[in-house]
Protein backbone atom coordinates (compact mmCIF):
# COMPACT_ATOMS: atom_id res chain seq x y z
CA UNK A 1 0.00 0.00 0.00
CA UNK A 2 3.02 2.23 0.26
CA UNK A 3 2.35 3.72 -3.15
CA UNK A 4 -1.01 4.99 -1.98
CA UNK A 5 0.15 6.64 1.21
CA UNK A 6 -0.48 10.34 0.92
CA UNK A 7 0.01 12.81 3.75
CA UNK A 8 -2.16 15.87 4.05
CA UNK A 9 -1.50 18.82 6.31
CA UNK A 10 -3.33 22.01 7.12
CA UNK A 11 -0.97 24.75 8.26
CA UNK A 12 -1.71 28.49 8.25
CA UNK A 13 0.52 30.18 5.66
CA UNK A 14 1.08 33.23 7.81
CA UNK A 15 1.35 33.97 11.52
CA UNK A 16 2.41 36.79 13.75
CA UNK A 17 5.63 36.37 15.74
CA UNK A 18 5.24 33.90 18.63
CA UNK A 19 1.63 33.18 17.68
CA UNK A 20 0.40 29.72 18.65
CA UNK A 21 -1.23 28.20 15.58
CA UNK A 22 -3.15 24.95 15.14
CA UNK A 23 -1.96 22.30 12.71
CA UNK A 24 -3.99 19.36 11.42
CA UNK A 25 -2.49 16.34 9.71
CA UNK A 26 -3.89 13.22 8.13
CA UNK A 27 -2.27 10.34 6.30
CA UNK A 28 -4.16 7.57 4.58
CA UNK A 29 -3.00 4.27 6.03
CA UNK A 30 -4.90 1.14 7.02
CA UNK A 31 -3.15 0.80 10.39
CA UNK A 32 -3.35 -2.99 10.22
CA UNK A 33 -3.43 -4.11 13.85
CA UNK A 34 -1.87 -7.57 13.53
CA UNK A 35 -4.89 -8.98 15.34
CA UNK A 36 -7.10 -9.67 12.36
CA UNK A 37 -7.24 -12.90 10.41
CA UNK A 38 -7.73 -13.35 6.68
CA UNK A 39 -10.36 -15.65 5.22
CA UNK A 40 -8.04 -18.64 5.59
CA UNK A 41 -7.66 -17.94 9.28
CA UNK A 42 -4.12 -16.65 9.02
CA UNK A 43 -3.11 -13.60 11.01
CA UNK A 44 -2.71 -10.51 8.84
CA UNK A 45 0.66 -9.07 9.90
CA UNK A 46 0.73 -5.80 11.76
CA UNK A 47 1.57 -2.77 9.66
CA UNK A 48 1.01 0.63 11.19
CA UNK A 49 2.44 4.11 11.19
CA UNK A 50 4.39 3.90 14.45
CA UNK A 51 5.81 7.41 14.72
CA UNK A 52 4.85 10.92 13.71
CA UNK A 53 7.15 13.92 14.07
CA UNK A 54 6.61 17.62 13.47
CA UNK A 55 9.62 19.98 13.29
CA UNK A 56 9.96 23.69 12.71
CA UNK A 57 13.26 24.81 11.12
CA UNK A 58 14.78 21.54 12.31
CA UNK A 59 13.61 21.83 15.91
CA UNK A 60 11.17 19.33 17.36
CA UNK A 61 7.67 20.71 17.91
CA UNK A 62 5.53 17.65 18.56
CA UNK A 63 5.93 13.91 18.35
CA UNK A 64 3.58 10.94 18.67
CA UNK A 65 4.30 7.24 19.20
CA UNK A 66 1.39 5.30 17.75
CA UNK A 67 0.01 1.91 18.71
CA UNK A 68 -2.44 -0.18 16.66
CA UNK A 69 -5.31 1.39 18.65
CA UNK A 70 -4.96 4.56 16.58
CA UNK A 71 -7.66 4.59 13.90
CA UNK A 72 -6.97 3.98 10.25
CA UNK A 73 -5.84 7.14 8.46
CA UNK A 74 -4.11 8.60 11.53
CA UNK A 75 -5.21 12.15 12.30
CA UNK A 76 -3.43 14.60 14.59
CA UNK A 77 -4.25 18.08 15.66
CA UNK A 78 -1.69 20.02 17.71
CA UNK A 79 -0.14 23.45 17.89
CA UNK A 80 3.13 25.24 17.24
CA UNK A 81 4.45 28.54 18.55
CA UNK A 82 5.98 30.30 15.55
CA UNK A 83 9.12 32.26 16.52
CA UNK A 84 10.11 33.29 12.97
CA UNK A 85 9.41 32.55 9.33
CA UNK A 86 10.32 29.01 8.45
CA UNK A 87 9.29 25.54 7.41
CA UNK A 88 7.22 22.93 9.18
CA UNK A 89 8.34 19.42 8.33
CA UNK A 90 6.17 16.40 9.07
CA UNK A 91 7.39 12.81 9.05
CA UNK A 92 5.41 9.58 9.38
CA UNK A 93 7.30 6.30 9.91
CA UNK A 94 5.78 3.04 8.70
CA UNK A 95 6.40 -0.40 10.28
CA UNK A 96 7.77 -1.47 6.89
CA UNK A 97 10.62 1.02 7.22
CA UNK A 98 9.22 3.59 4.82
CA UNK A 99 8.82 7.16 5.88
CA UNK A 100 6.59 9.80 4.36
CA UNK A 101 7.26 13.50 4.64
CA UNK A 102 5.49 16.74 3.92
CA UNK A 103 6.67 20.34 4.32
CA UNK A 104 4.96 23.68 4.48
CA UNK A 105 6.28 27.19 4.90
CA UNK A 106 4.95 29.67 7.44
CA UNK A 107 5.65 33.34 6.97
CA UNK A 108 5.82 35.58 10.01
CA UNK A 109 4.29 38.97 9.26
CA UNK B 1 -16.81 -10.61 6.59
CA UNK B 2 -14.96 -7.43 6.75
CA UNK B 3 -11.86 -8.97 5.32
CA UNK B 4 -11.77 -6.80 2.27
CA UNK B 5 -10.71 -3.38 3.30
CA UNK B 6 -11.50 -0.72 0.80
CA UNK B 7 -8.82 1.86 0.47
CA UNK B 8 -10.10 5.36 0.29
CA UNK B 9 -7.89 7.56 -1.71
CA UNK B 10 -9.84 10.74 -1.27
CA UNK B 11 -9.80 12.04 2.26
CA UNK B 12 -10.71 15.40 3.59
CA UNK B 13 -9.00 16.96 6.55
CA UNK B 14 -11.42 17.73 9.27
CA UNK B 15 -14.12 15.52 7.87
CA UNK B 16 -14.46 12.15 9.51
CA UNK B 17 -11.65 9.89 8.51
CA UNK B 18 -12.62 6.93 6.41
CA UNK B 19 -13.87 4.07 8.48
CA UNK B 20 -12.68 0.61 7.70
CA UNK B 21 -15.85 -1.18 8.58
CA UNK B 22 -15.53 -4.07 10.92
CA UNK B 23 -11.82 -4.10 10.47
CA UNK B 24 -10.26 -2.59 13.49
CA UNK B 25 -9.66 -4.66 16.55
CA UNK B 26 -10.65 -8.19 15.73
CA UNK B 27 -8.99 -10.06 18.49
CA UNK B 28 -8.93 -13.63 19.58
CA UNK B 29 -10.73 -12.49 22.68
CA UNK B 30 -7.64 -11.32 24.48
CA UNK B 31 -8.18 -8.02 26.21
CA UNK B 32 -5.99 -5.77 28.23
CA UNK B 33 -7.28 -6.26 31.72
CA UNK B 34 -7.59 -3.20 33.90
CA UNK B 35 -4.59 -4.61 35.81
CA UNK B 36 -2.43 -4.55 32.67
CA UNK B 37 -3.35 -0.92 32.19
CA UNK B 38 -2.64 -0.16 35.84
CA UNK B 39 0.78 -1.80 35.49
CA UNK B 40 1.56 0.17 32.32
CA UNK B 41 0.62 3.40 34.11
CA UNK B 42 2.69 2.47 37.14
CA UNK B 43 5.71 1.73 34.89
CA UNK B 44 5.25 5.07 33.15
CA UNK B 45 4.88 6.90 36.45
CA UNK B 46 7.94 5.23 37.95
CA UNK B 47 5.83 3.75 40.72
CA UNK B 48 4.31 7.11 41.69
CA UNK B 49 0.59 7.46 42.20
CA UNK B 50 -0.78 9.77 39.49
CA UNK B 51 -2.57 12.82 40.85
CA UNK B 52 -5.78 14.37 39.59
CA UNK B 53 -5.57 17.80 37.98
CA UNK B 54 -3.60 19.65 35.31
CA UNK B 55 -4.61 17.19 32.58
CA UNK B 56 -8.01 17.06 30.91
CA UNK B 57 -9.04 14.21 28.65
CA UNK B 58 -11.97 14.93 26.35
CA UNK B 59 -13.80 11.96 24.85
CA UNK B 60 -17.41 11.37 23.80
CA UNK B 61 -19.72 9.80 26.39
CA UNK B 62 -21.13 7.63 23.64
CA UNK B 63 -19.22 6.55 20.56
CA UNK B 64 -21.45 5.08 17.89
CA UNK B 65 -18.51 3.72 15.98
CA UNK B 66 -15.59 2.24 17.91
CA UNK B 67 -13.40 2.35 14.81
CA UNK B 68 -12.88 6.06 15.04
CA UNK B 69 -13.42 7.78 18.37
CA UNK B 70 -12.21 11.39 18.62
CA UNK B 71 -10.18 12.18 21.75
CA UNK B 72 -8.31 15.29 22.92
CA UNK B 73 -5.94 16.05 25.74
CA UNK B 74 -5.00 19.35 27.26
CA UNK B 75 -2.45 20.02 30.00
CA UNK B 76 -2.16 23.24 32.03
CA UNK B 77 1.03 25.18 32.46
CA UNK B 78 3.79 27.03 30.64
CA UNK B 79 5.68 24.63 28.35
CA UNK B 80 8.96 26.37 29.19
CA UNK B 81 8.48 25.94 32.96
CA UNK B 82 10.45 23.37 35.01
CA UNK B 83 7.22 21.49 35.72
CA UNK B 84 5.97 21.58 32.12
CA UNK B 85 4.41 18.49 30.63
CA UNK B 86 6.76 16.33 28.59
CA UNK B 87 4.62 13.37 27.58
CA UNK B 88 0.96 12.41 27.58
CA UNK B 89 0.16 8.73 27.13
CA UNK B 90 -3.31 7.40 26.39
CA UNK B 91 -4.48 3.96 27.51
CA UNK B 92 -7.61 1.95 26.73
CA UNK B 93 -8.51 -0.55 29.45
CA UNK B 94 -10.80 -2.73 27.36
CA UNK B 95 -8.77 -3.07 24.16
CA UNK B 96 -6.62 -6.09 23.28
CA UNK B 97 -3.59 -3.98 24.22
CA UNK B 98 -3.74 -1.03 26.60
CA UNK B 99 -1.41 1.38 24.75
CA UNK B 100 -2.94 3.86 22.31
CA UNK B 101 -0.54 6.74 21.74
CA UNK B 102 2.07 8.93 23.44
CA UNK B 103 2.30 12.63 22.66
CA UNK B 104 5.60 14.44 23.27
CA UNK B 105 5.44 18.19 23.72
CA UNK B 106 8.23 20.78 23.56
CA UNK B 107 8.39 24.52 24.33
CA UNK B 108 7.80 25.05 20.58
CA UNK B 109 4.44 23.28 20.90
CA UNK B 110 3.10 26.53 22.32
CA UNK B 111 0.23 24.76 24.04
CA UNK B 112 0.00 21.23 25.39
CA UNK B 113 -3.05 20.20 23.47
CA UNK B 114 -3.46 17.40 20.97
CA UNK B 115 -6.27 15.46 19.33
CA UNK B 116 -6.47 12.20 17.45
CA UNK B 117 -8.91 9.38 16.65
CA UNK B 118 -8.73 5.99 18.29
CA UNK B 119 -10.21 2.50 18.18
CA UNK B 120 -12.27 1.16 21.05
CA UNK B 121 -13.19 -2.52 21.03
CA UNK B 122 -16.08 -2.01 23.48
CA UNK B 123 -17.38 0.23 26.27
CA UNK B 124 -14.45 1.02 28.54
CA UNK B 125 -12.35 3.59 30.36
CA UNK B 126 -9.91 5.71 28.41
CA UNK B 127 -7.08 7.06 30.57
CA UNK B 128 -4.65 9.89 29.88
CA UNK B 129 -1.46 10.17 31.93
CA UNK B 130 0.72 13.28 31.85
CA UNK B 131 4.35 13.08 32.87
CA UNK B 132 5.99 16.37 33.77
CA UNK B 133 9.62 17.41 33.48
CA UNK B 134 9.91 17.44 37.26
CA UNK B 135 8.77 13.81 37.41
CA UNK B 136 5.26 14.47 38.73
CA UNK B 137 2.43 12.53 37.12
CA UNK B 138 -1.20 13.48 36.55
CA UNK B 139 -4.12 11.48 35.23
CA UNK B 140 -7.62 11.88 33.86
CA UNK B 141 -10.10 9.16 32.93
CA UNK B 142 -13.32 9.03 30.89
CA UNK B 143 -15.70 6.17 30.26
CA UNK B 144 -16.76 5.85 26.65
CA UNK B 145 -19.83 3.79 25.81
CA UNK B 146 -19.32 2.10 22.47
CA UNK B 147 -22.38 1.20 20.41
CA UNK B 148 -20.58 -0.66 17.62
CA UNK B 149 -17.23 -1.95 18.76
CA UNK B 150 -14.16 -1.36 16.70
CA UNK B 151 -13.94 -5.08 16.07
CA UNK B 152 -17.07 -5.94 14.15
CA UNK B 153 -17.27 -9.26 15.88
Amino acid sequence: MAANVKPRVRVPKTASKDEVIVIKTLINHEMETGLRKDKDGKIIPRQIINKFTAEFNGQKVFEADLEPAISANPYFEFSVKVPESGTMKFTWVDDNGSSYTEEQKIEVQ
Amino acid sequence: MGMHVTRRSALALGAGAAVLVGAALRSGGAEAAAEDTAKAISDLAGGKEPQAGRITLTAPEIAENGNTVPISVSVDGDLAAPDAVETVTIFAEGNPNPGVVSFHFTPLSGSAEASTRMRLAKTQNVIAVAKMRDGSVYMDKKEVKVTIGGCGG
